[in-house]
């Protein structure tokens, strides 16, 4: 047993995701009250480069041909010799589709407790408090991470992921990984999102649609609101799981993550999930009839005003807006 | 010597034409009712039974009013006028021949049942000689005329004009010629006869007959012999005979049935229920429910309603949804079904699974019944009495329960199911509109009171209505009304979602609110919405067993009876110039045209019809569940042509509704039509609200 | 292939939630519960590879209000077998239903069990990789679409950014799924009703639901109104030219 604190590092295609930084950030919360190390165990394999810019204290590095792909069984096998081994205070894990696929089978395995939906972590002395978002991010659930040791499922929000970058590169050193055959789980291979559609996650500015609406044509209201706006519409999942655009338009947890200069969230109630893609975003306007839907945490402007009613007038303001500025130019040029 | 009626003349006695005349038009009859006995026996043996031979005197007066009389017809001037002209011409000339019949072979009769005087005097036994013979030729030749001038508009219309809802094919051009060559040769036989006879004053007629008499002019201008002109009448007479035989024979199977089939299909028309009223699932002998996907689940007055119509395209003239360019037209729909009955009945017939009469998936799609509004203008203006609506929500709840629909179909359904509204939102926020304490609504589930305002998921919770909620609210204090809601209790009324083809769900609505009235205590219910008006007063268990039935009343129908009572004073006349969109669900489906109108005169505004007003209201778009489904086929929406049309009218700067989807489809309509500025949306209530 | 599926009830979202005096859990006088969305995707999953590849679903759900219902849905859907999971089942958290869960599942014994990838109210993790582990099957969340092949399933696993990975997974295994391969269908109210009269639902005690040494929470608030965005009040039209005002000094418009 140890005061140390792992993280495991998430990472794809050579490259590390974001919730790592999230992770590492949250860590180091952690560490300096329990007085122990921030670890990040790294698997892979020829993957070692990436412990390049991490913030922890060490880097425990397991390289195994196996570990090439994130499969489950791979990271749940390494990943539980190495924590029965080290035995740290808590394990941190993204609460994502990598660190899902892995916690609550090591909770189950090692018998260690589990906290997920973490969005942030706070030290009293030896107690360490968690903060986790429940109920589609309309109720925080608080409490003390039970001990010897534990497992964390961090989800982003808390730390931004600069927190959790360091400019010099940590101390590596090797772990040996236990026998990794007769693996159940295989990827076969990757299929490239669809780049044939615009990519919303360079645009600057996004209309974006949730479940909120509700009577009908009102995509195509917002379409035309986005075609005034000269932006493409994208969605939340509901929107996207119904086929009413096409899974390159969706934002959010298994979607794009988005940060353009103005997101318009129109009926989006903002569920975590969804604001993982979006929330950090410059500027955030959401519009949206229910005045307690958690999106408005998180935009600088609100209203609760009927989209049907909103988008129309807004698209013909619009249009006036550039009309006028068009004729300004007109002038200007002639 | 007095006119007489002749037998054959012109024809050889020694031929007897009598006999095989006779012979030949009997068998040309017998072809006719056989050919159709085995069209007709498809229906029953192809089709579901139906009582409908129940109240047969009612059902008289449908045929004398809707085959007869053909009021629906004559709806539209034109094609009224044209069809009316043939159609009577055709009754007349029908009686007329059996009563020359009658008049040429009663003696005959009398003679077989040895009656002397009929054998001594035959003639006694003639009706059609002297004064009445010249009525009878006078009322035939002016048919004839009227016949001609209809036959000449049907020409003009259907091979000059061409309407896009007619069907345009060689089947009607071939009826039409038909009855042309039919008459023409009857006009010209006697006027063949009248040149040879105008001398001889037993049959003469002159002026009585005054087509066949100027017509005669002619043959005798061209001075032809008496024998000429009487070798060409026996020819003209063959072929005028010719094609009668042809007609009979080929009516069965031609478009000509229509004369037949329209006056069963008025005949066998719904009673039993008023137009707001939809027949409940229907179930087989083991008690399933049976849905309509195929011809064996049509019941056999649809498949008669198939066969009934005559393609005139009227309710796809009026339809909505073929309007604004979706896949559905009301008349191809009867059409595919008629089509597919033709082609799969004779093997369905023969044995219990044999043949495949699949209808939805195939002929008629998905996309089709999914576009309709349930506006019922199709079922308003079909002059055969067809019930489309009927069949296109049988067929509907097929397709609910193979779980066939859009996903906003599917949304709205779950969240009716799961919160009683469509809006997906919570019980508890249904009355959050009554918040502000000065409006201080009672609650009539703890205090009696004496309407129930009814007030419906749109007037609930759609935020762009609240406040024309609560000026209904204020405009009933200030009438001194009585009132209370259900608050939270209230569940969507389930109108629209039994449109939409989901039974269970709309019984399960239909329990919760029955439940909450039966806990409450009120005298009168009052709704915000037509649609909730239509299914409360027409489909609801009719009567409560604690206290009996209760009156349901639209709040246009409420506002008009506290004008009318004195009990709402108006301190101000509007003096706007306005037009009023009839509802569907409040017009059409329950007559209620006067009462909305009364109230905005009574506010002192002039009111100015759009063209399509009253019975003849044109769909916002929204009904039957419509505004809960996509809108991807849509070309162009109802509420914007509506819109388009108020805006025509010089003047006009207010567009009155009576609905809470109204108000939201058409304050939509206004702005995506670019309108903002002419016309504002304004609800009845709101004029009422203003000139207090 | 014989499945089960696993279905849990959460809060409903669309009541306004309310915190009850402990101050540590939600007040359940207010709480309206419904099927998770995701348990409802894996009914669905369930269901198409019935209708593609044979075989039993089962499907198994703690007894809270509204379970019959869900059941009964599922059945009117295709499934073979209902059980409800009987015990003290309100607030108990996926350490002590997974393991009664793993009990039953055991004796079904499937080739495959399916369940949302999570959950709202999931504090302890997800109920899907607890069961693999105690199972001793192979393990994939984040899963939109399965397809049948030989002794295995090919999913399809979502990353976030939209990359998705074709997985191979031998049975027999544990799916967290995130989307069916089709929308989950609409079941008409009579079919429910029918089902409530002719399906059967097995009554299984949960046995000991022991918390086990799970985090204990402590206290519950609403995410602070701090952040809260600045409304804009009025009409759309006024909104809207609020919002003109915003996106020109953004030198968006």
């Amino acid at each position: 047993m140890s005061q140390d604190i792992f993280v495991v590092i998430e990472h794809l295609r050579g490259k590390v995701a974001d919730i790592s930084y999230v992770m590492l950030a949250a860590a180091r919360v952690i560490a300096q009250a329990t007085g122990g190390q921030v670890v990040a165990a790294l698997l892979g394999h020829n993957a070692q480069e990436l412990a390049g810019n991490l913030a922890a204290d060490r880097v425990l590095y397991v390289e195994h041909p196996a570990l090439a792909d994130f499969t489950s069984a791979a990271y749940q096998t390494v990943l539980e010799s190495l924590l029965r081994e080290h035995a740290p205070r808590a394990a941190l894990l993204g609460d994502t589709s990598i660190g899902g696929d892995v916690a609550a089978w090591l909770a189950a395995r090692l018998s260690w407790p589990l906290v997920s939906s973490c969005r942030s972590v706070s030290a009293e002395g030896a107690v360490i408090r968690f903060v986790s978002q429940t109920c589609g991010g309309k109720i925080m659930a608080e409490g003390d991470l039970p001990g010897p040791c534990a497992l964390v499922m961090i989800v982003p929000g808390g730390y931004k992921p600069e927190q959790g970058q360091s400019a010099q590169t940590p101390q590596v050193t090797s772990a040996a990984a236990p026998p990794l055959e007769g693996l159940r789980v295989a990827v076969d291979n990757y299929v490239e999102p669809d780049t044939s559609d615009v990519d919303i996650s360079r645009e600057p500015i996004l209309v974006s649609v949730g479940r909120g609406i509700q009577t009908l044509d009102s995509i195509g209201l917002v379409e035309e609101l986005a075609r005034a706006l000269g932006c493409p519409v994208c969605a939340s999942r509901p929107i996207v799981d119904q086929g009413w655009l096409p899974t390159t338009r969706l934002v959010g947890k298994s979607g794009k993550v988005v940060k353009p200069r103005l997101y318009l969230a129109l009926g989006i109630s903002g569920a975590p999930e969804h604001v993982e893609g979006m929330g950090e975003s410059e500027m955030i306007i959401a519009v949206n009839t229910d005045p307690a839907a958690p999106i408005f945490n998180v935009a600088k402007y609100g209203a609760t005003v009927d989209l049907f009613d909103l988008a129309p007038a807004l698209t013909e303001k619009i249009q006036e807006a550039r009309r006028q500025r068009g004729t300004h130019h007109g002038a200007a040029s002639s | 010597m007095v006119p007489h009626r002749p037998d054959f003349w012109g024809i050889p006695a020694e031929w007897n034409p009598t006999l095989w005349v006779y012979s030949i038009m009997f068998l040309a009859v017998f072809v006719l009712v056989f050919r159709f006995f085995q069209q007709a026996r498809l229906w029953w043996k192809v089709g579901r039974p139906e009582v409908r031979w129940d109240h047969p005197g009612k059902r008289l007066g449908l045929v004398f009013k809707y085959w007869i009389a053909q009021l629906r017809v004559l709806g539209q001037r034109y094609p009224g006028i044209m069809h009316v002209a043939i159609a009577w011409a055709f009754f007349v000339f029908f009686i007329g021949t059996t009563l020359a019949a009658i008049d040429g072979h009663l003696f005959q009769l009398f003679q077989l049942l040895g009656n002397q005087n009929a054998i001594t005097d035959p003639e006694a036994f003639k009706f059609l000689k002297g004064g009445v013979y010249l009525v009878f030729k006078l009322v035939l030749d002016l048919f004839t005329v009227a016949f001609l001038v209809g036959a000449g508009m049907a020409v003009y219309r259907r091979f000059v004009r061409r309407p896009s809802r007619l069907t345009l094919d060689s089947r009607f051009a071939f009826s039409l010629v038909l009855v042309i060559v039919v008459v023409i040769g009857g006009l010209v036989t006697e006027s063949l006869r009248l040149a040879v006879v105008r001398n001889d004053a037993s049959l003469a007629v002159g002026w009585w007959a005054p087509a066949g008499f100027l017509l005669a002019q002619l043959w005798i201008a061209t001075g032809a012999s008496p024998e000429a002109l009487t070798n060409w009448h026996m020819v003209i007479w063959f072929i005028h005979l010719g094609s009668v035989v042809l007609m009979l024979v080929t009516l069965p199977a031609g478009t000509l049935i229509h004369i037949l089939t329209s006056a069963f299909n008025t005949f066998f028309a719904k009673l039993d229920r008023p137009a707001g009223k939809l027949a409940p699932l229907a179930q087989n002998k083991d008690g399933q429910s049976i849905f309509v996907s195929a011809l064996r689940d049509m019941t056999w007055k649809q498949l008669l309603d198939g066969d009934a119509c005559t393609e005139c395209g009227r309710c796809q003239d009026v339809c909505p949804a073929h309007a604004a360019g979706t896949p559905l037209s009301p008349k191809q729909l009867i059409l595919s079904m008629r089509d597919t009955f033709h082609e799969n009945a004779p093997l369905l017939a023969q044995s219990a699974n044999g043949g495949n009469g699949k209808l939805v998936g195939e002929a008629i799609t998905g996309d089709m019944l999914w576009s309709c509004t349930t506006c019922g203008a199709c079922v308003r203006e079909c002059p055969v009495l067809i019930e489309h609506v009927d069949m296109i929500v049988d067929m509907r709840r097929h397709l609910v329960n193979e779980g066939q629909m859009g996903g906003m179909l599917q949304e709205a359904l779950a969240k009716l199911g799961r919160y009683g509204n469509s809006f997906g939102q919570s019980e508890r926020a249904r009355a959050k509109w009554a918040q502000p304490a000065s409006l201080k609504i009672k609650d009539a589930r703890k205090e009696p009171v004496e309407y129930l305002w009814f007030v419906g998921d749109y007037a609930s919770y759609s935020a762009g209505l609240v406040d024309i909620t609560r000026k209904t609210a204020e405009v009933f204090q200030r009438g001194g009304l009585d009132f209370g809601i259900l608050y939270e209790t209230e569940r969507n009324a389930g109108n629209d979602v039994r449109r939409v083809g989901e039974e269970g769900l709309f019984e399960a609505l239909v329990e919760k609110n029955v439940e909450a009235f039966a806990k409450s205590r009120f005298k009168t219910i009052v709704t915000t919405d037509p649609h909730s008006y239509n299914t409360l007063k027409h489909e609801y268990p009719s009567t409560d067993a604690s206290r009996g039935r209760y009156p349901i009343l639209h709040y246009a129908e409420l506002l008009d009876q506290l004008i009318a009572e004195g009990k709402l004073k108006f301190n101000r006349q509007l003096g706007y110039k306005v037009t009023y969109h009839d509802p569907c669900y409040l017009g059409r489906y329950n007559g209620v045209y006067d009462a909305p109108r009364r109230v905005i005169q009574a506010t002192g505004c002039e009111l100015v019809e759009m063209p399509r007003h009253g019975d003849r209201s044109f769909c916002c778009g929204a009904g039957g569940g419509r505004i809960w489904m996509e809108e991807d086929l849509v070309k162009e929406r109802p509420s914007e042509s509506r819109i388009r049309e108020a805006v025509a009218l010089d003047g006009v700067t207010a567009f009155v509704v009576a609905c809470p989807k109204d108000m939201t489809l058409y304050r939509d309509a206004v702005k995506t039509t670019g309108y903002e500025n002419r016309l504002v949306v304004k609800d009845l209530v709101e004029l009422v609200h203003e000139a207090m | 292939m014989d499945i089960a599926v696993v279905v849990k009830l959460v809060p409903d979202l669309v009541e306004e939630l309310a915190i009850d005096e402990s101050g540590a859990a939600l007040d359940t006088s207010y709480l309206r519960l419904i099927v998770n969305e995701l348990d409802n995707h894996a009914v669905e999953q369930a269901i198409l590879l019935k209708e593609s590849a044979g075989g039993q679903v089962t499907v198994i759900a703690p007894d809270l209000e509204g379970v019959d219902d869900i059941l009964f849905t599922a059945a009117a859907k295709g499934a073979d077998r209902l059980i409800k999971l009987t015990g003290a089942m309100s607030g108990v958290n996926n350490y002590a239903l997974s393991n009664s869960l793993a009990a039953i599942i055991r004796e079904i014994k499937p080739h495959l069990v399916l369940t949302g990838v999570q959950a709202n109210n999931d504090l302890d993790g997800s109920v899907g990789p607890r069961l693999a582990a105690l199972l001793g099957m192979a393990y994939v969340g984040y899963v939109s679409g399965v397809t049948p092949a030989n002794d295995s399933v090919k999913v399809r696993k979502e990353y976030s950014g939209g990359l998705v990975a074709q997985v191979a997974v031998r049975l027999p295994a544990v799916l967290g799924i995130q989307a069916a391969g089709k929308p989950p269908r609409y079941v008409p109210i009579s079919k429910i009703r029918q089902m409530s009269k002719t399906a059967r639902i097995k009554d299984q005690p949960a046995g000991d639901l022991d918390a086990g040494n799970g985090a204990a929470v402590k206290h519950m608030f609403k995410p602070e109104m701090g952040t809260h965005a600045t409304m804009i009040e009025g009409e759309a039209d006024e909104v809207a030219d609020r919002l003109i005002a915003i996106f020109k000094e953004q030198d968006i418009l």
